[in-house]
């Protein structure tokens, strides 16, 4: 084995661009969960996001564009579920399995004309100055733009849930929607605009492997990110700093087993696969799960 | 997944009615079943474009029936059991990880025949059928050891079955032929199609000094990483994936399915079709050597069509001796030939491979 040949700079960069996608897909489950509603859609939207961004991007030259097109067009495919679930009152589990089949399908169709296509280049963005540090400017400072939106999501959503009203009216709903609607909040309301906000959080984190992290389109190119996403949200027990914690190590060990298996290392390859989720589950169980919104996953009807 | 398995049920029910109704005999009905997307560039493609040409060819005598993406499991056995539910007559099964599922569904549907794709194990309605990738690999390999300058060749590996291990040791012996130096650094994605898997691997190995980058796994990202990366060598796998020439990509594997599903077909209609084994390589087109590009030396390009050329008629086996085993005990002697048993069943890597296969 040859772990000279590791470079760990060049090593925890890379899992900061690993870790991006499945932050900022889970982020916005993580607000949708705090509002009591369970969407297993998160592949869906990501990848319904990926090609929507890819369709702008290419379109436009902007990659910019591209990922306010891929934010709106999960929000949009959110929206499908919060009528259904919230006004119409179907079950959350089985709709938002079928949101996950739906975006696969939607996404492979509306991608027929764009396969082998190139994206425009997304430049990464050299903070002036502080990427010159040695050691902490190419790990931190030299990333794509989109890497630190991720970062200053979490932190606006740690900040939203903790100090704002409308974040505590959005946990309230969350833990007892009778309670809130008693008080006179809007559930529903509320309830859409987190659903809206994950649908669009995902997109986000669906256009970023499609623009940044692959970058072009390929059916079905989530390869079950959504998932991870979901996962972290339940083992980072619903809190943003956790789920960025969780983000980046799952990215990490992820990044790490392929340099490890690169470098020749005489651990068995199949443990070194399993590591990601294991190391994941363990910390994160570690850190003593909390508990889950109290009306998470229930329907709400004012009637009740 | 299961949008498409309802439509292509539909379309199936549809197609035998009126084919019923229109010439009084029904049509022969063609199903396959794909381990990734249609769409992926890849693997799967190619199978596609088979189907697509089996369509063309037969015209209103054949329907053909699909199901992509399904997982290597009780899915697959599902799938097939449904197709064969419906009326297929002949099941194409393109994966590896569909062998097991494919003869417990054949044992239930005496009278459906079955192709599966890259196995070892046939039964009286299951054939076998593969094309011989090694003699492509060998190809890349001898390109690839004359374009490496860092002596370092990355290879996305995918699951550790006899398929890959071959073509693993094809490349390396070739590009040992041509520079001694050369060294191969292996990743196992454990998957064969994950687009973001695929590029991070793909960064991981260039991180560690690779300038050349061989894949066996289904999707283009790997040629996109190469590409951003600048000075990286690929080569197309399974499908030309052109749209990365001249540079990355510098020549390709292609899989040519077509021949041999028509011909397969046929068997079928005729009722001829027997319980077969078929690899077929360079010789009978069921391997192509995509176009090998202008950045690639001309002196290289040279031997490497002249190897082409000599696998094609016969004269050369890339698994000739002297070869000795990773361990350094004698596999082939001087002269000698590999037999296809010990081709497919293989798994162990040749002499001067640094890593282990995975258990």
């Amino acid at each position: 084995m040859d772990l000279s040949s590791i470079n760990p700079v060049l090593l925890v960069a890379s899992l900061m661009v690993a870790a991006t996608p499945i932050m900022l897909a889970a982020i916005g489950e993580l607000v949708v969960e705090r509002a009591g509603v369970l969407n297993l859609g998160v592949e869906g939207m990501m990848i319904t996001g990926a090609i929507c961004g890819f369709i702008v991007a290419v379109n436009t030259g902007s990659p910019w564009l591209g990922f306010i097109g891929a934010a709106i067009g999960g929000a949009i495919l959110s929206l499908l579920f919060g009528v259904l679930t919230q006004l119409l009152l179907s079950n959350q589990v089985a709709t938002g399995l079928a949101l996950t089949l739906f975006g696969l399908g939607l996404s492979a169709l509306m991608g027929q004309g764009y396969i082998g296509i190139k994206a425009p280049a997304f430049p990464d963005w050299d903070v002036p100055l502080l990427s010159d540090i040695p050691v902490i400017g190419p790990i931190v400072f030299q990333h794509d733009p989109m890497v630190y939106v991720g970062i200053f999501l979490v932190a606006a959503v740690w900040a939203f849930l903790k100090y704002s009203r409308a974040g505590l009216v959005l946990r309230a709903v969350g833990e007892n929607h009778e309670a809130a609607h008693a008080l006179g909040y809007h559930v529903i309301r509320v309830r859409l605009l987190a659903i809206m906000f994950g649908g669009a959080c995902a997109g986000l984190g669906g256009a970023y492997l499609s623009l940044v992290r692959v970058p072009q389109w390929t059916e079905g190119m989530t390869a079950g990110a959504g998932w991870i996403a979901l996962a972290i949200v339940v083992f980072a027990s619903w809190r943003p700093w956790r789920l960025l914690l969780g983000a980046y190590l799952f990215g990490g060990v992820t990044v790490l087993q392929l340099n490890l298996q690169a470098a020749g290392a005489a651990i068995g390859v199949a443990y070194l696969s399993m590591a990601p989720y294991l190391a994941t589950i363990a910390v994160l169980v570690i850190m003593r799960a909390g508990r889950a919104p109290g009306s998470l996953g229930q329907s709400f009807h004012a009637s009740r | 997944m299961t949008t498409k398995k309802l439509l292509a049920s539909a379309t199936l029910a549809v197609g035998m009615a009126t084919g019923a109704f229109a010439d009084g005999h029904e049509p022969t009905t063609v199903g396959f079943v794909y381990v990734g997307p249609v769409g992926d560039g890849g693997w799967t493609y190619e199978h596609d474009q088979g189907r697509l040409a089996v369509e063309e060819h037969f015209g209103d005598a054949v329907e053909t029936v699909f199901v992509e993406s399904v997982p290597e499991g009780a899915d697959a056995e599902r799938v097939m059991t449904q197709m064969a539910l419906q009326g297929a007559d002949l099941i194409f099964t393109t994966s590896f990880g569909y062998m097991d599922q494919t003869i417990a569904v054949a044992e239930k549907f005496p009278d459906v025949k079955f192709e599966h794709a890259t196995g070892y194990k046939r039964a009286d309605n299951v054939s076998t059928y593969s094309a011989r990738f090694y003699e492509g690999r060998a190809v890349q390999g001898h390109i690839a050891g004359h374009m490496t300058e860092s002596n370092i060749i990355g290879y996305i590996a995918s699951f550790p079955i006899p398929e890959v291990i071959r073509g693993i040791n094809a490349a390396y012996i070739h590009a040992a032929e041509v520079n001694p130096d050369v060294e191969f650094k292996i990743v196992w994605a454990y998957t064969w199609f994950d687009p973001a898997k695929e590029a991070e691997a793909a960064t991981v190995l260039i991180e560690q000094g690779a300038d050349v980058i061989l894949q066996h796994t289904d999707s283009t990202a790997p040629q996109a990483a190469a590409q951003e990366a600048g000075n990286v060598v690929t080569f197309g796998q399974a499908s030309d994936m052109a749209e990365f020439g001249p540079f990355p990509r510098v020549s390709s594997i292609i899989d040519n399915w077509a021949p041999y599903y028509i011909a397969r077909t046929q068997a079928v209609i005729d009722g001829t079709w027997e319980s077969t084994d078929t690899w077929d390589g360079i010789a009978p087109g069921m391997v192509e050597i995509g176009e090998i590009t202008d950045a690639v030396p001309a002196e290289v390009k040279a031997s490497a069509e002249a190897m082409i050329e000599a696998m094609r008629n016969g004269e050369y086996h890339p698994f000739t001796g002297p070869l000795n085993k990773q361990d350094g005990s004698v596999w082939l002697a001087d002269g000698e030939v590999a037999d296809d048993g010990t081709l497919a069943g293989m798994d162990f890597y040749v002499e001067g491979l640094t890593s282990e296969i995975p258990q």
